[in-house]
């Protein structure tokens, strides 16, 4: 199912022409708040792709298998399964509601036919089983067709039941559920490239777990002060190195990354690197702290790197520096000016996560508008391209888009004050191997593809 | 390039003071740049009061507010703007007692119906009041709330929201006593005391303040007095419950 353009390593950004494929979601002007996706993720092969809501449901769409009828459309992504991963709760000891918002999935390695996923509210994560179903026993001795049992006196011959063909069901059901483990808001969680641990990470403490224990996790790491009236710091993402098992990084919101061994010691408060880049004392405002919180961090394929998304920016970094990122790209360096304002509506709050290309050749990142950012780090050209319902049409060619910062508007330019700042691209995927992404614009999910050539 | 602080804050406000350049502490003498600084204070008070909403706010944004608060007194501060009001010690008493109470029973009782706005129209301590917001009906109070929080209040005003920000500070600063968590050692009550203290809630435990505010950080360690019995009694309550879950 490599497809005509995929295997390889294709470069992301401007080199390729990227097209609509599909969107997915409802066409309404009036967005009901549970429909808001609040998460994407492609599986470890990219033919499953799941997305969390708000109100607590996971979707998850599988690509079709390529059609020899129509080779120039390539595998589209259609409904494979559909459930309610978390509820409402209410904590009735500090008279608070608990989300049911779906805060980060993430996908295990596939082992056998069934598909495992971990989900996760601001409390409790849960790994889900996504199995198909596609055969039926018929002919049970103890029960009817319809499932009533039989009168075992009435019963004078055995038979065998045979398996026959049936409608393909995927069903999902809750394997473990890992709860109370967290006092404070879950803001991540993160496979092990051991396969048979995870971490989740709240505000204040990372959690490590076992996917087979639900009842014990290990504290790694723990910034709560002694004294709250001493907390200026919380932890914003957290993140597994993709092949070595026993260093994970996570990030904070005054800007810095902390790289930790477990092998040193069971609590990891003490770094084994730590990354910050210096402030720019000419750009110092009240702001700086603000734009400076970390709200993604994502380590590259290779496990070379890393990248860190920031307000304004997105850096990379070399995980043998930890002076200052090797790249930084600005994602809307027009919102510098406009800080107070962004303050004033709490966008300026917004958790905008990135992404890699499969490759890591290219990077990811959405702004407002419904614009997002794709920048090559190999030709070093960046593109800002939108997620539209006008831009809709099959394979219709993405047009980069462009913000007018001042002067003279051109034509197809907009000015800064007209972008629609409640349209807001904060969730964004990149399929592991080929050019095609994920992008969540509130409530409709947009597929694109690089033109298949 | 530019000034670096217009550049924070809206671009019309910046047009005027324009003509200050170079570091922030430059910029301190013109009366804009000092009321653009107020207003981007009071706006982060009304944020941090604002928190209390059904769901447990967001602990990130309250403490990058928080810390853009305390970056606008130190800079205050070394500027000599910052004035702190003495506390009035006899007129605190009843308001405060009322605010410790609801803050040691919000976790027993149900959510009550909304209780009356308390009269703010002489901006004694808004830093206490908007507390009471707190509890069940945030929205209830929130508009005679917000009317505290405008820019162009009165200079009583103003006074007053130093006195509140002067509190938060103190508490910031100041230990709370330990022995709140010791009562509620199966239940972390961390996340009660950052939000008591982002409402200046929390008794210090530095005398001059009145014997109300003590009343909350002595319910939790042994009560000299009779006044925090029925403190005590909730607490009881708390307990129950978390033995019985």
């Amino acid at each position: 199912m490599a497809g005509a353009g995929g295997g390889g390593c294709p470069a992301g950004g401007n080199d390729l022409q990227w097209c609509f494929s599909q969107v997915k979601g409802a066409v309404d002007e009036d967005v009901a708040e549970a429909d808001i996706i609040s998460t994407v993720e492609f599986n470890y092969s990219g033919d499953l792709l799941a997305t969390g809501d708000k109100g607590g449901r996971v979707v998850i769409f599988q690509r079709e298998q390529e059609n020899k009828s129509r080779p120039h459309s390539r595998g589209e992504y259609n409904v494979y399964s559909t459930f309610q991963s978390h509820e409402p709760e209410f904590d009735y000891l500090k008279s608070l509601e608990i989300e049911e918002k779906i805060n980060k999935i993430r996908w295990l390695p596939q082992q056998n036919a069934a598909h495992f996923l971990l989900s996760t509210n601001d409390k409790t994560i849960k790994l889900w089983k996504i199995s198909e179903r596609d055969k039926r026993a018929e002919g049970y001795n103890l029960k009817d067709e319809d499932g009533r049992l039989r009168d075992p006196f009435r019963i004078t011959a055995l038979r065998v039941p045979i398996l026959k063909p049936m409608d393909l069901m995927v069903e999902a059901s809750p394997r473990r559920i890992f709860a109370n483990a967290h006092t404070y808001h879950i803001n991540s969680i993160s496979v092990n490239s051991d396969h048979e641990t995870y971490l989740s990470a709240d505000d204040l403490r990372i959690n490590l777990w076992h996917l087979e224990i639900t009842d014990r996790s290990f504290n790694i790491v723990d910034i709560k002060p002694v004294n709250m009236e001493e907390l200026t710091e919380v932890i914003t993402a957290a993140e597994f190195h993709p092949h070595q098992c026993n260093v994970f990084v996570y990030s904070s919101s005054k800007g810095t990354i902390r790289l930790c061994d477990m092998r040193s010691s069971a609590l990891c408060d003490r770094h084994a690197k730590f990354f910050e880049e210096p402030e720019d004392p000419s750009s110092r405002s009240f702001f700086s702290e603000i734009i400076s919180s970390i709200s993604d961090v994502k380590f590259s394929h290779s496990g070379r790197y890393m990248m860190t998304r920031d307000y304004l920016s997105v850096k990379v970094w070399d995980l043998n520096m930890e002076s200052r990122p090797v790249e930084t790209h600005q994602v809307h360096e027009y919102l510098r000016s406009k800080l107070c304002s962004l303050y004033e509506n709490d966008c300026i709050f917004d958790k905008f996560e990135c992404c890699w290309s499969g490759s890591d050749s290219a990077i990811m990142t959405g702004s407002y508008n419904n614009f997002f950012r794709m920048f090559d780090r190999t030709t070093r050209r960046d593109v800002t391209l939108e997620a539209s319902r006008e831009n809709s049409k099959p394979r219709a060619s993405l047009k980069p888009r462009k913000v007018c910062t001042g002067g003279k508007r051109k034509k197809d330019e907009i000015s800064v004050d007209s972008l629609d700042f409640n349209k807001k691209i904060l969730h964004t995927a990149w399929h592991p191997a080929e050019n095609i992404i994920a992008v969540a614009a509130t409530n409709n999910l947009y597929i694109f593809q690089d033109k298949v050539n | 390039m530019g000034t670096m602080f217009a550049r924070g804050l809206k671009r019309k406000s910046a047009e005027d003071g324009e003509d200050v350049e170079g570091g922030l502490a430059g910029t301190q003498a013109t009366p804009s740049y000092s009321l653009q600084r107020q207003s981007l204070l009071d706006m982060s008070l009304v944020k941090l009061q604002l928190c209390h909403m059904l769901v447990e706010p967001n602990l990130c944004r309250s403490v990058l507010i928080a810390n853009t608060v305390r970056q606008i007194q130190e800079e205050m501060t070394q500027d000599g703007t910052w004035r702190v009001v003495a506390p009035q010690a006899a007129g605190r008493a009843p308001l405060d007692r009322l605010v410790s109470t609801e803050i040691l029973c919000r976790s027993v009782r149900e959510q009550e119906g909304e209780r009356p706005a308390p009269d703010v129209g002489d901006g004694r301590m808004p830093g206490l009041v908007p507390g009471l917001s707190a509890v069940p009906s945030a929205q209830a109070l929130r508009s005679p709330q917000s009317s505290l929080w405008e820019v162009d209040s009165s200079r009583e005003n103003r006074g007053g929201f130093q006195k509140s920000l002067d509190q938060i500070f103190e508490t910031l600063e100041s230990k709370t006593p330990g022995s709140v968590e010791e009562l509620f050692s199966d239940v972390d009550s961390s996340y009660y005391d950052l939000d008591a203290v982002l409402t200046g809630m929390v008794g210090s435990t530095q005398s001059g303040h009145g014997s109300g505010l003590q009343a909350f950080t002595s319910a939790a360690t042994p009560p000299p007095g009779s006044s925090c019995r029925s403190d005590l009694g909730e607490l009881d309550h708390a307990v129950e419950i978390l033995v019985e879950t």
